[in-house]
Protein backbone atom coordinates (compact mmCIF):
# COMPACT_ATOMS: atom_id res chain seq x y z
CA UNK A 1 0.00 0.00 0.00
CA UNK A 2 0.41 3.55 -0.55
CA UNK A 3 4.08 3.03 -3.06
CA UNK A 4 5.03 5.21 -4.85
CA UNK A 5 3.69 6.29 -7.81
CA UNK A 6 5.02 7.73 -11.40
CA UNK A 7 3.17 10.90 -12.10
CA UNK A 8 3.08 13.25 -15.47
CA UNK A 9 1.67 16.60 -15.86
CA UNK A 10 2.08 19.12 -18.16
CA UNK A 11 2.38 22.13 -16.05
CA UNK A 12 2.30 25.78 -17.53
CA UNK A 13 3.30 24.14 -21.14
CA UNK A 14 6.39 22.24 -19.68
CA UNK A 15 6.32 18.58 -19.19
CA UNK A 16 6.94 17.31 -15.91
CA UNK A 17 7.51 13.91 -13.68
CA UNK A 18 7.95 12.54 -10.28
CA UNK A 19 6.90 9.87 -8.04
CA UNK A 20 4.65 10.88 -5.17
CA UNK A 21 1.91 8.69 -3.00
CA UNK A 22 -1.52 8.66 -4.68
CA UNK A 23 -2.69 10.23 -1.77
CA UNK A 24 -0.66 13.54 -1.77
CA UNK A 25 -3.24 16.47 -2.76
CA UNK A 26 -2.56 18.17 -5.78
CA UNK A 27 -1.57 21.34 -4.36
CA UNK A 28 1.01 20.13 -2.06
CA UNK A 29 2.83 18.05 -5.42
CA UNK A 30 3.20 21.61 -6.99
CA UNK A 31 3.87 23.66 -4.53
CA UNK A 32 6.71 21.18 -2.95
CA UNK A 33 8.18 18.81 -5.83
CA UNK A 34 7.38 21.33 -8.82
CA UNK A 35 8.38 24.31 -7.24
CA UNK A 36 5.13 26.20 -8.04
CA UNK A 37 4.27 28.23 -5.37
CA UNK A 38 1.83 30.91 -6.80
CA UNK A 39 -1.56 28.57 -6.26
CA UNK A 40 -1.69 29.14 -2.29
CA UNK A 41 -2.47 26.99 0.47
CA UNK A 42 -5.41 28.89 2.21
CA UNK A 43 -8.25 26.60 3.89
CA UNK A 44 -7.29 23.14 2.78
CA UNK A 45 -10.88 22.70 2.77
CA UNK A 46 -11.84 23.60 -0.48
CA UNK A 47 -13.51 26.53 0.34
CA UNK A 48 -11.14 29.69 -0.47
CA UNK A 49 -9.77 29.26 -3.85
CA UNK A 50 -6.83 29.78 -2.71
CA UNK A 51 -5.69 27.01 -4.29
CA UNK A 52 -6.80 27.16 -7.47
CA UNK A 53 -5.65 25.58 -10.89
CA UNK A 54 -6.98 24.62 -14.27
CA UNK A 55 -6.81 21.72 -15.32
CA UNK A 56 -8.18 20.28 -18.35
CA UNK A 57 -9.74 23.47 -18.73
CA UNK A 58 -11.99 23.31 -15.63
CA UNK A 59 -11.19 25.56 -12.27
CA UNK A 60 -10.44 23.40 -9.90
CA UNK A 61 -8.99 23.80 -6.12
CA UNK A 62 -6.22 21.65 -5.93
CA UNK A 63 -6.21 21.29 -2.35
CA UNK A 64 -9.37 18.94 -3.60
CA UNK A 65 -7.41 16.57 -6.16
CA UNK A 66 -5.24 13.95 -5.29
CA UNK A 67 -2.33 14.15 -7.28
CA UNK A 68 -2.93 11.08 -8.37
CA UNK A 69 -6.07 12.30 -10.15
CA UNK A 70 -4.54 14.83 -11.82
CA UNK A 71 -2.08 12.02 -13.40
CA UNK A 72 -1.79 12.82 -17.29
CA UNK A 73 -3.57 16.19 -16.87
CA UNK A 74 -2.61 19.92 -18.59
CA UNK A 75 -2.25 22.53 -15.73
CA UNK A 76 -1.95 26.67 -15.61
CA UNK A 77 -0.98 27.90 -13.00
CA UNK A 78 -0.49 31.63 -11.86
CA UNK A 79 2.83 31.30 -13.37
CA UNK A 80 1.43 30.35 -16.43
CA UNK A 81 -0.43 33.64 -17.25
CA UNK A 82 1.75 36.69 -18.07
CA UNK A 83 5.42 37.59 -17.42
CA UNK A 84 6.57 40.00 -14.44
CA UNK A 85 7.59 42.17 -17.37
CA UNK A 86 4.36 41.61 -19.60
CA UNK A 87 1.38 41.28 -17.41
CA UNK A 88 -1.49 39.26 -18.31
CA UNK A 89 -4.32 41.88 -19.02
CA UNK A 90 -6.09 40.47 -15.69
CA UNK A 91 -3.06 41.33 -13.94
CA UNK A 92 -2.55 45.04 -15.18
CA UNK A 93 -6.14 45.67 -14.32
CA UNK A 94 -5.50 43.82 -10.48
CA UNK A 95 -3.01 46.48 -10.06
CA UNK A 96 -4.36 49.31 -12.17
CA UNK A 97 -7.55 49.23 -9.58
CA UNK A 98 -6.16 48.17 -6.64
CA UNK A 99 -8.04 44.79 -6.98
CA UNK A 100 -5.57 43.15 -3.93
CA UNK A 101 -4.37 44.49 -0.52
CA UNK A 102 -2.09 41.51 1.02
CA UNK A 103 -2.01 39.19 -2.72
CA UNK A 104 -2.79 35.89 -0.94
CA UNK A 105 -5.85 35.16 -2.67
CA UNK A 106 -4.91 37.17 -6.14
CA UNK A 107 -3.23 34.28 -7.44
CA UNK A 108 -6.32 32.06 -7.20
CA UNK A 109 -8.67 35.12 -7.88
CA UNK A 110 -6.79 35.94 -11.35
CA UNK A 111 -6.45 31.96 -12.04
CA UNK A 112 -10.39 31.41 -12.11
CA UNK A 113 -11.07 34.63 -13.75
CA UNK A 114 -9.37 33.95 -16.44
CA UNK A 115 -11.61 30.95 -16.37
CA UNK A 116 -14.31 33.02 -16.18
CA UNK A 117 -13.91 34.69 -19.32
CA UNK A 118 -13.25 32.31 -20.93
CA UNK A 119 -16.73 31.12 -20.88
CA UNK A 120 -18.37 34.64 -20.48
CA UNK A 121 -16.25 37.53 -22.09
CA UNK A 122 -18.92 39.60 -21.56
CA UNK A 123 -19.92 39.19 -17.74
CA UNK A 124 -22.66 41.48 -16.34
CA UNK A 125 -21.45 42.43 -12.80
CA UNK A 126 -23.94 39.88 -11.10
CA UNK A 127 -21.92 37.29 -13.25
CA UNK A 128 -18.63 37.93 -12.26
CA UNK A 129 -19.88 37.86 -8.29
CA UNK A 130 -21.22 34.36 -9.20
CA UNK A 131 -18.74 33.28 -11.01
CA UNK A 132 -15.96 34.05 -8.39
CA UNK A 133 -18.00 33.02 -5.77
CA UNK A 134 -15.62 30.15 -4.86
CA UNK A 135 -12.73 32.56 -4.06
CA UNK A 136 -12.90 34.00 -0.42
CA UNK A 137 -10.68 37.27 -0.05
CA UNK A 138 -10.67 38.95 3.33
CA UNK A 139 -8.96 42.22 2.42
CA UNK A 140 -10.90 43.94 -0.53
CA UNK A 141 -14.34 43.65 0.09
CA UNK A 142 -14.53 42.41 -3.23
CA UNK A 143 -15.43 45.67 -5.39
CA UNK A 144 -12.06 46.31 -6.67
CA UNK A 145 -11.83 42.83 -7.31
CA UNK A 146 -14.75 42.70 -9.30
CA UNK A 147 -13.79 46.39 -10.39
CA UNK A 148 -10.67 44.77 -12.00
CA UNK A 149 -12.30 42.04 -13.72
CA UNK A 150 -14.73 43.87 -15.14
CA UNK A 151 -12.28 46.40 -16.38
CA UNK A 152 -10.75 43.90 -17.80
CA UNK A 153 -13.02 42.62 -19.71
CA UNK A 154 -13.80 45.36 -21.26
CA UNK A 155 -9.55 45.64 -22.56
CA UNK A 156 -10.11 42.34 -24.16
CA UNK A 157 -13.33 42.52 -26.23
CA UNK A 158 -12.25 46.23 -26.99
CA UNK A 159 -8.90 44.80 -28.36
CA UNK A 160 -10.87 41.90 -29.87
CA UNK A 161 -12.91 44.51 -32.15
CA UNK A 162 -9.66 46.68 -32.67
CA UNK A 163 -8.37 43.36 -34.48
CA UNK A 164 -11.61 42.57 -36.71
CA UNK B 1 -5.26 16.82 6.37
CA UNK B 2 -3.67 14.44 5.32
CA UNK B 3 -5.53 11.21 4.75
CA UNK B 4 -4.70 7.52 5.63
CA UNK B 5 -2.32 6.17 2.52
CA UNK B 6 -4.56 4.66 -0.14
CA UNK B 7 -4.30 1.95 -3.92
CA UNK B 8 -5.24 4.24 -6.20
CA UNK B 9 -7.37 2.55 -8.80
CA UNK B 10 -8.08 3.76 -12.10
CA UNK B 11 -9.85 1.29 -14.40
CA UNK B 12 -11.11 1.82 -17.96
CA UNK B 13 -14.16 -0.22 -17.78
CA UNK B 14 -17.16 -0.94 -15.20
CA UNK B 15 -16.21 -4.58 -15.67
CA UNK B 16 -13.08 -3.86 -14.25
CA UNK B 17 -14.72 -1.33 -11.53
CA UNK B 18 -16.87 -4.73 -10.47
CA UNK B 19 -13.96 -6.49 -10.16
CA UNK B 20 -12.45 -4.57 -8.48
CA UNK B 21 -15.04 -3.90 -5.14
CA UNK B 22 -15.33 -7.63 -5.32
CA UNK B 23 -12.12 -8.22 -4.84
CA UNK B 24 -11.61 -5.64 -1.92
CA UNK B 25 -15.10 -5.72 -1.06
CA UNK B 26 -15.53 -2.84 2.19
CA UNK B 27 -11.52 -1.61 2.01
CA UNK B 28 -12.64 -0.43 -1.57
CA UNK B 29 -15.04 2.61 -2.99
CA UNK B 30 -14.92 4.81 -6.15
CA UNK B 31 -14.93 8.02 -6.80
CA UNK B 32 -16.57 10.21 -9.10
CA UNK B 33 -15.92 14.24 -8.57
CA UNK B 34 -14.38 13.30 -4.85
CA UNK B 35 -15.79 16.42 -3.13
CA UNK B 36 -17.52 15.05 -0.79
CA UNK B 37 -15.15 11.97 -0.46
CA UNK B 38 -12.06 13.79 -0.62
CA UNK B 39 -12.82 16.07 2.04
CA UNK B 40 -14.10 13.02 4.47
CA UNK B 41 -10.54 11.27 3.65
CA UNK B 42 -8.79 14.07 4.66
CA UNK B 43 -10.59 14.63 8.01
CA UNK B 44 -9.86 10.56 8.34
CA UNK B 45 -13.75 10.67 8.94
CA UNK B 46 -13.54 8.00 5.93
CA UNK B 47 -10.45 5.60 5.50
CA UNK B 48 -10.06 3.93 2.10
CA UNK B 49 -7.68 1.33 1.61
CA UNK B 50 -8.72 0.85 -2.26
CA UNK B 51 -9.75 3.97 -3.98
CA UNK B 52 -11.71 3.53 -7.34
CA UNK B 53 -11.04 6.68 -9.68
CA UNK B 54 -14.22 6.66 -12.50
CA UNK B 55 -12.63 8.82 -14.63
CA UNK B 56 -11.63 7.47 -17.34
CA UNK B 57 -14.61 5.11 -17.52
CA UNK B 58 -16.39 5.54 -21.15
CA UNK B 59 -19.74 6.75 -21.44
CA UNK B 60 -20.25 7.31 -18.18
CA UNK B 61 -20.70 11.26 -18.41
CA UNK B 62 -23.04 11.12 -20.92
CA UNK B 63 -26.02 13.07 -21.49
CA UNK B 64 -28.27 11.44 -23.58
CA UNK B 65 -32.27 13.32 -24.67
CA UNK B 66 -34.16 10.51 -26.80
CA UNK B 67 -37.88 10.99 -27.39
CA UNK B 68 -38.73 12.85 -24.17
CA UNK B 69 -36.46 10.76 -22.33
CA UNK B 70 -33.61 11.62 -20.26
CA UNK B 71 -30.42 10.21 -19.22
CA UNK B 72 -27.52 11.63 -17.65
CA UNK B 73 -24.34 9.36 -16.46
CA UNK B 74 -22.94 9.59 -13.31
CA UNK B 75 -19.97 10.98 -14.23
CA UNK B 76 -22.02 14.59 -15.51
CA UNK B 77 -20.80 16.92 -13.26
CA UNK B 78 -23.25 20.22 -12.14
CA UNK B 79 -21.12 22.06 -14.73
CA UNK B 80 -22.24 20.06 -17.34
CA UNK B 81 -26.00 20.18 -16.56
CA UNK B 82 -25.66 23.83 -16.42
CA UNK B 83 -23.94 24.10 -19.73
CA UNK B 84 -26.24 21.76 -21.38
CA UNK B 85 -28.12 24.10 -23.74
CA UNK B 86 -30.61 21.27 -24.99
CA UNK B 87 -30.50 19.44 -21.32
CA UNK B 88 -31.68 23.44 -19.95
CA UNK B 89 -34.32 23.42 -22.76
CA UNK B 90 -36.14 19.89 -21.30
CA UNK B 91 -35.61 19.88 -17.87
CA UNK B 92 -34.57 23.76 -16.89
CA UNK B 93 -35.30 22.42 -13.19
CA UNK B 94 -31.81 20.70 -13.13
CA UNK B 95 -29.99 23.54 -14.06
CA UNK B 96 -31.72 26.07 -11.44
CA UNK B 97 -30.37 23.34 -9.25
CA UNK B 98 -27.57 22.82 -10.03
CA UNK B 99 -26.40 26.48 -10.28
CA UNK B 100 -27.15 26.60 -6.19
CA UNK B 101 -25.11 23.92 -5.36
CA UNK B 102 -21.17 24.92 -3.88
CA UNK B 103 -19.45 27.15 -5.68
CA UNK B 104 -18.21 27.29 -9.63
CA UNK B 105 -14.70 25.68 -9.02
CA UNK B 106 -16.48 22.73 -7.50
CA UNK B 107 -19.00 22.53 -10.06
CA UNK B 108 -16.69 21.57 -12.56
CA UNK B 109 -15.49 18.44 -10.31
CA UNK B 110 -18.88 17.71 -8.27
CA UNK B 111 -21.06 15.01 -10.31
CA UNK B 112 -24.75 14.31 -10.34
CA UNK B 113 -23.60 10.65 -9.74
CA UNK B 114 -21.85 11.33 -6.72
CA UNK B 115 -24.47 13.77 -5.37
CA UNK B 116 -27.12 11.03 -5.33
CA UNK B 117 -25.33 8.21 -4.04
CA UNK B 118 -23.51 9.75 -1.35
CA UNK B 119 -26.68 9.84 0.84
CA UNK B 120 -25.79 12.98 2.61
CA UNK B 121 -29.36 14.68 3.35
CA UNK B 122 -27.57 17.85 2.19
CA UNK B 123 -27.07 16.85 -1.26
CA UNK B 124 -29.83 18.84 -4.01
CA UNK B 125 -30.17 16.15 -6.42
CA UNK B 126 -31.94 14.12 -4.36
CA UNK B 127 -34.81 16.01 -3.93
CA UNK B 128 -34.87 16.83 -7.71
CA UNK B 129 -34.92 13.61 -8.96
CA UNK B 130 -37.59 12.38 -6.55
CA UNK B 131 -39.81 15.19 -7.23
CA UNK B 132 -39.20 14.36 -11.49
CA UNK B 133 -39.99 10.47 -10.76
CA UNK B 134 -36.56 9.45 -11.71
CA UNK B 135 -34.99 5.73 -11.49
CA UNK B 136 -31.46 5.41 -10.07
CA UNK B 137 -29.93 2.43 -12.27
CA UNK B 138 -27.09 0.96 -10.68
CA UNK B 139 -24.68 -2.10 -11.62
CA UNK B 140 -23.28 -5.10 -9.79
CA UNK B 141 -21.95 -8.37 -9.84
CA UNK B 142 -25.54 -10.08 -11.02
CA UNK B 143 -26.00 -7.17 -13.27
CA UNK B 144 -27.92 -3.93 -14.12
CA UNK B 145 -30.75 -2.79 -11.93
CA UNK B 146 -32.93 0.12 -11.02
CA UNK B 147 -34.58 1.89 -8.31
CA UNK B 148 -37.07 4.38 -7.85
CA UNK B 149 -35.59 7.73 -6.62
CA UNK B 150 -38.33 7.68 -3.99
CA UNK B 151 -37.56 4.72 -3.08
CA UNK B 152 -33.99 4.78 -3.13
CA UNK B 153 -33.10 6.74 0.73
CA UNK B 154 -33.28 4.51 4.03
CA UNK B 155 -31.53 6.95 6.20
CA UNK B 156 -28.56 9.37 6.19
CA UNK B 157 -25.91 8.08 4.21
CA UNK B 158 -27.64 4.92 3.93
CA UNK B 159 -29.41 4.05 0.58
CA UNK B 160 -30.77 1.12 -1.67
CA UNK B 161 -27.08 0.47 -3.26
CA UNK B 162 -25.32 -2.64 -2.29
CA UNK B 163 -21.89 -2.19 -1.63
CA UNK B 164 -20.70 -3.76 -4.63
CA UNK B 165 -22.91 -2.13 -7.04
CA UNK B 166 -21.96 1.27 -8.73
CA UNK B 167 -24.73 4.14 -9.52
CA UNK B 168 -24.20 4.10 -13.40
CA UNK B 169 -26.63 6.89 -14.05
CA UNK B 170 -30.32 8.50 -13.46
CA UNK B 171 -33.19 8.63 -16.35
CA UNK B 172 -36.16 10.25 -15.97
CA UNK B 173 -39.20 11.21 -18.59
CA UNK B 174 -38.55 14.92 -19.76
CA UNK B 175 -41.06 17.52 -17.55
CA UNK B 176 -43.79 19.49 -18.92
CA UNK B 177 -45.02 22.26 -17.39
CA UNK B 178 -43.87 24.74 -14.47
CA UNK B 179 -40.38 24.00 -12.43
CA UNK B 180 -38.42 25.85 -9.48
CA UNK B 181 -35.86 25.03 -7.45
CA UNK B 182 -35.59 27.26 -4.30
CA UNK B 183 -33.11 27.07 -1.86
CA UNK B 184 -32.23 28.81 1.43
CA UNK B 185 -29.21 28.30 2.40
CA UNK B 186 -26.75 30.90 4.69
CA UNK B 187 -24.30 31.40 2.06
CA UNK B 188 -22.52 30.36 -0.93
CA UNK B 189 -20.91 26.63 -0.68
CA UNK B 190 -23.51 25.82 2.09
CA UNK B 191 -26.08 22.91 2.34
CA UNK B 192 -29.60 24.28 2.38
CA UNK B 193 -31.25 25.17 5.65
CA UNK B 194 -34.21 24.54 3.76
CA UNK B 195 -35.29 23.85 -0.40
CA UNK B 196 -37.69 22.84 -2.27
CA UNK B 197 -38.12 20.89 -5.80
CA UNK B 198 -41.99 21.85 -7.26
CA UNK B 199 -43.06 20.94 -10.92
CA UNK B 200 -46.44 21.71 -11.38
CA UNK B 201 -48.98 21.22 -14.94
CA UNK B 202 -51.67 23.71 -15.69
CA UNK B 203 -54.69 22.70 -17.34
CA UNK B 204 -57.71 25.29 -17.56
CA UNK B 205 -56.64 27.76 -15.29
CA UNK B 206 -55.60 25.17 -12.72
CA UNK B 207 -53.56 22.44 -10.97
CA UNK B 208 -53.40 19.36 -13.04
CA UNK B 209 -50.65 17.67 -11.62
CA UNK B 210 -47.77 18.89 -8.99
CA UNK B 211 -44.85 17.14 -7.42
CA UNK B 212 -43.24 18.45 -4.47
CA UNK B 213 -39.98 17.01 -2.65
CA UNK B 214 -38.05 18.91 0.02
CA UNK B 215 -34.00 18.95 0.78
CA UNK B 216 -32.22 18.74 4.20
CA UNK B 217 -35.26 18.23 6.20
CA UNK B 218 -35.15 15.31 6.90
CA UNK B 219 -32.34 12.41 7.28
CA UNK B 220 -33.55 11.65 3.68
CA UNK B 221 -35.18 14.03 0.75
CA UNK B 222 -38.68 14.15 1.32
CA UNK B 223 -41.36 13.55 -1.49
CA UNK B 224 -44.45 14.70 -0.24
CA UNK B 225 -46.97 12.78 -2.15
CA UNK B 226 -49.89 15.21 -0.09
CA UNK B 227 -48.29 18.45 -0.42
CA UNK B 228 -48.61 17.67 -4.29
CA UNK B 229 -52.09 16.42 -3.65
CA UNK B 230 -53.04 19.18 -1.90
CA UNK B 231 -52.39 21.87 -4.88
CA UNK B 232 -53.95 19.53 -7.37
CA UNK B 233 -57.62 21.53 -8.89
CA UNK B 234 -56.98 24.27 -7.21
CA UNK B 235 -55.98 27.82 -9.20
CA UNK B 236 -53.04 28.02 -6.65
CA UNK B 237 -54.80 30.21 -4.84
CA UNK B 238 -53.95 31.58 -0.90
CA UNK B 239 -55.96 28.49 0.78
CA UNK B 240 -53.82 25.76 -1.49
CA UNK B 241 -50.30 27.46 -0.49
CA UNK B 242 -51.61 26.94 3.25
CA UNK B 243 -52.29 23.35 2.42
CA UNK B 244 -49.88 22.18 0.70
CA UNK B 245 -47.15 23.81 3.25
CA UNK B 246 -49.51 22.17 6.03
CA UNK B 247 -49.08 18.55 4.42
CA UNK B 248 -45.50 18.84 3.61
CA UNK B 249 -44.78 19.74 7.54
CA UNK B 250 -46.41 16.45 8.66
CA UNK B 251 -43.98 14.87 5.89
CA UNK B 252 -40.39 16.56 7.29
CA UNK B 253 -38.50 16.01 10.22
CA UNK B 254 -36.12 18.49 10.34
CA UNK B 255 -33.08 18.17 13.24
CA UNK B 256 -31.29 21.14 15.41
CA UNK B 257 -27.81 21.92 13.49
CA UNK B 258 -25.92 24.71 13.22
CA UNK B 259 -28.62 26.08 10.77
CA UNK B 260 -31.08 26.36 13.40
CA UNK B 261 -33.42 25.15 15.87
CA UNK B 262 -36.48 22.85 14.42
CA UNK B 263 -39.02 25.56 14.57
CA UNK B 264 -36.91 27.77 12.84
CA UNK B 265 -36.34 24.95 10.06
CA UNK B 266 -39.73 24.09 9.84
CA UNK B 267 -40.34 28.01 9.36
CA UNK B 268 -38.12 28.14 6.38
CA UNK B 269 -39.31 25.42 4.95
CA UNK B 270 -43.15 26.70 5.04
CA UNK B 271 -41.77 29.50 3.28
CA UNK B 272 -39.53 28.48 0.49
CA UNK B 273 -42.13 25.66 -0.60
CA UNK B 274 -44.32 28.81 -0.99
CA UNK B 275 -41.83 30.40 -3.48
CA UNK B 276 -41.37 27.56 -4.80
CA UNK B 277 -44.98 26.71 -5.53
CA UNK B 278 -45.82 30.52 -6.83
CA UNK B 279 -42.66 30.29 -9.17
CA UNK B 280 -43.45 26.95 -10.39
CA UNK B 281 -47.09 27.95 -11.24
CA UNK B 282 -45.87 31.11 -13.13
CA UNK B 283 -43.84 29.12 -15.25
CA UNK B 284 -46.75 26.55 -16.00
Amino acid sequence: MSDKMHIKLKVNGEDKEFLAEPRELLIYALREKLNITGPHVGCETSHCGACTVTIDGKSVKSCTMFVAQANGAEITTIEGIGEPDALHVLQENFREHHGLQCGFCTPGMITRATKLLEENPNPTEEEVRFGMAGNICRCTGYQNIVKSILSAASEINAAKEAAQ
Amino acid sequence: MIPAAFDYHRPKSMDEVIALLGEHGDDARVMAGGHSLIPMMKLRMAEVPHLIDLQDIENLAEITIEEGHISLGAMVTQHDLITHSKLALRAPILREAALQIADPQVRYMGTIGGNLANGDPGNDMPGVMQCLGARINLIGPDGARSVAARDYYEAAYMTDREDDEVLVSVDFQAPSGGYAYEKQKRKIGDYATAAAAVMITKSEGKIASASVAMTNLSDVPVWSEEAGAALVGTACDGAALEAAVAAMLGDIDPSEDNRGPVAFKRHVAGVILKRAITRAWGRA
